[in-house]
């Protein structure tokens, strides 16, 4: 493919300049939101409860979970908002005329959430840094990089694959409320599943939010419930079997193209 | 001179509708060609399909010689089409909504040629406006800029001028004239008949998913070299109502094929004791062979 005549860079622009022109609602908020968990929880279960068998403070582990639940609800919100807005406004038949192949729809959408993404994912951990200062000295950087790629990447194609299938903003709250919720805040975002019974404990492994959360905060920890090798292979196989959902879906023209 | 858009056999069914039942053109490059029927005739899915917006369930449409589907890049990159739908980014300024449908064909460094669009749309002024600020018109030049954009070889206009001032209609159709006479293929759908004669060389003419005529203007309008009865009255003798062409609220269209059948008409008027309000002769123009071929008369001469 001759890049200087491909299309996606511009698709990608498109996706950031939108989410950029309403920052006050795409990254403050989300950002002020994390702040308000951090303030009450850690307020409430700072003396309470013990992780990682006392190793870590509570405040300075929920942070990592906070981050990462940023990550990956930012990330949703970015493709489903934008290509629900498109379909909704009719504006959607831009990106359907010009030659834009599925794989540039795709690769173009899904960079735009990892940016959202990340973005806000690096604002609350700058203000939150403030109550922990310790978790700077990160051990691992890179796994928590790969964790926030590989998590952000699943959200936007799962944000993708929402848009797509709805016909109205209503199925996109539900989408998010009855999967993209439960799943996020029983993944082990507020609490070490060791702290849960056996039952949780074993569901929670079901849970491929589990692992992302987990293999995220291994990489401010060196700790973890999973060993880290397998979050990031569950991970990863996630994001590549979620990768070729959505691309097979972009290809079949369902409900874009009909 | 080659073809432009070349349809096959296309056939496309919406659930119970057959929204198009084998319909075959061809278009050659350079021609002002309309494409005209009632609403539900088919025009919108026909366009749709040659878009990559609908894809057909049987036969083959292709653009420039390429395969809307197996060679969907190329085809796009050949045409441009301007929607129906007034639709709009509310996130962008015009220039920034005419840079971003440029990017999305591969073209990064397009400003001169945005520049020029700005101005023969007139919108120059609203360049750094909000899309949302805009009236129905300038949004409707935007969507003709973007459709214009790529500078395709095809460009397809549905209902271009539906809901707009007169002002705009006038200097849309003399751009568009412009870029007709520098090559590019235009085709163009509308409700409005007068301006279907007043810009199309050729014409095709759907109804129910079907072509029922398709031939030059100057063909369609001698094939029903006959005229036309316009007739005030409280109603139309027996004998003559499967030739009415149209009415509405007391006001009769009438097809007669010579002089000699006005007498006929009058005669019957007489008999039935129908009062005559008012009763003017015109000549054919567009708008009464459209209503001839989908009355459903004259449907044999024109396949």
């Amino acid at each position: 493919m001759n890049l200087s005549r491909a299309g996606w860079p511009t698709l990608l622009y498109k996706e950031l300049l939108r989410f950029w022109k309403v920052s006050l609602q795409t990254i403050l908020a989300p950002v002020l939101t994390a702040l308000l968990y951090l303030l009450i929880f850690s307020h409430v279960l700072e003396a309470n409860v013990s992780v990682f068998g006392g190793k870590v403070t509570y405040t300075a582990f929920l942070i990592p979970g906070l981050v990462m639940m940023s990550v990956l609800q930012n990330s949703f919100a970015n493709t489903s908002s934008s290509l629900m807005q498109s379909k909704i406004n009719g504006n959607l038949i831009f990106i359907l005329l010009p030659p834009l192949s599925p794989l540039e729809l795709f690769g173009a959408y899904v960079a735009g959430a990892m940016v959202r993404g990340l973005v806000v994912g690096i604002g609350v951990f700058a203000v939150t840094l403030f109550f922990a200062p310790s978790l700077l000295h990160m051990p691992h950087p890179g796994w928590a990089l790969a964790f926030a790629l590989l998590g952000s990447a699943i959200l936007g194609s799962l944000g993708l694959i929402a848009a797509i299938w709805a016909e109205k903003f209503d199925q996109i709250s539900a989408f998010q409320n009855f999967l993209i919720m439960p799943l996020t805040f029983l993944s082990g975002v507020f609490y070490s599943i060791h702290s849960l019974p056996p039952f949780w404990q074993t569901l929670s492994h079901a849970n491929p939010f589990f692992y992302m959360i987990d293999g995220f905060r291994y990489g401010f920890f060196g700790l973890s419930d999973a060993p880290p090798t397998t979050s990031l292979a569950i991970v990863a196989g996630c994001a590549f079997a979620l990768s070729l959902v959505t691309l097979a879906i972009l290809k079949s023209g369902w409900k874009l193209r009909y | 001179m080659s073809i432009a858009v070349e349809v096959v056999n296309v056939a496309r069914r919406f659930g119970r509708v057959q929204a198009l039942d084998g319909v075959s053109m061809a278009v050659e490059e350079g021609e002002f060609f309309g494409l005209l029927g009632p609403n539900g005739a088919g025009k919108t899915t026909l366009i749709s399909i040659l878009a990559g917006l609908t894809r057909a369930d049987a036969g083959k449409a292709r653009i420039l010689g390429h395969d809307v589907v197996t060679s969907y890049r190329a085809a796009r990159r050949a045409l441009g089409v301007v929607p129906q739908e007034l639709v709009f980014d509310p996130f962008f300024t015009v220039r920034e909504t005419l840079e971003i449908q440029s990017g999305y064909f591969g073209l990064r460094d397009n400003r001169a040629w945005i520049d020029e669009l700005l101005h023969h749309l007139d919108l120059v002024p609203k360049a750094d406006a909000n899309m949302r600020s805009l009236s129905g018109g300038m949004k409707r030049r935007v969507l003709v800029g973007q459709a214009l954009v790529h500078k395709p070889s095809v460009i397809v206009l549905d209902e271009p001028t539906a809901g707009v001032d007169v002002e705009l209609r006038q200097s849309l159709w003399t751009f568009i004239r412009k870029l007709n006479r520098e090559g590019h293929t235009i085709i163009l759908t509308t409700h409005y008949l007068e301006e279907a004669e007043a810009l199309c060389g050729r014409i095709a003419m759907l109804k129910a998913g079907k072509v029922v005529a398709l031939d030059t203007k100057q063909n369609l309008l001698s094939r029903f070299a006959g005229l036309t009865v316009r007739l005030v009255a409280e109603r139309v003798p027996v004998a003559w109502q499967p030739r009415v062409l149209r009415q509405d609220a007391g006001i009769f269209l009438i097809g007669i094929d010579r002089y000699g059948d006005l007498e006929m008409l009058l005669a019957a008027l007489r008999i039935e004791g129908i009062a005559i309000g008012e009763l003017a002769l015109q000549e054919t123009d567009l708008e009464q062979v459209f209503l001839r071929i989908m009355g459903g008369q004259g449907l044999e001469a024109a396949q």
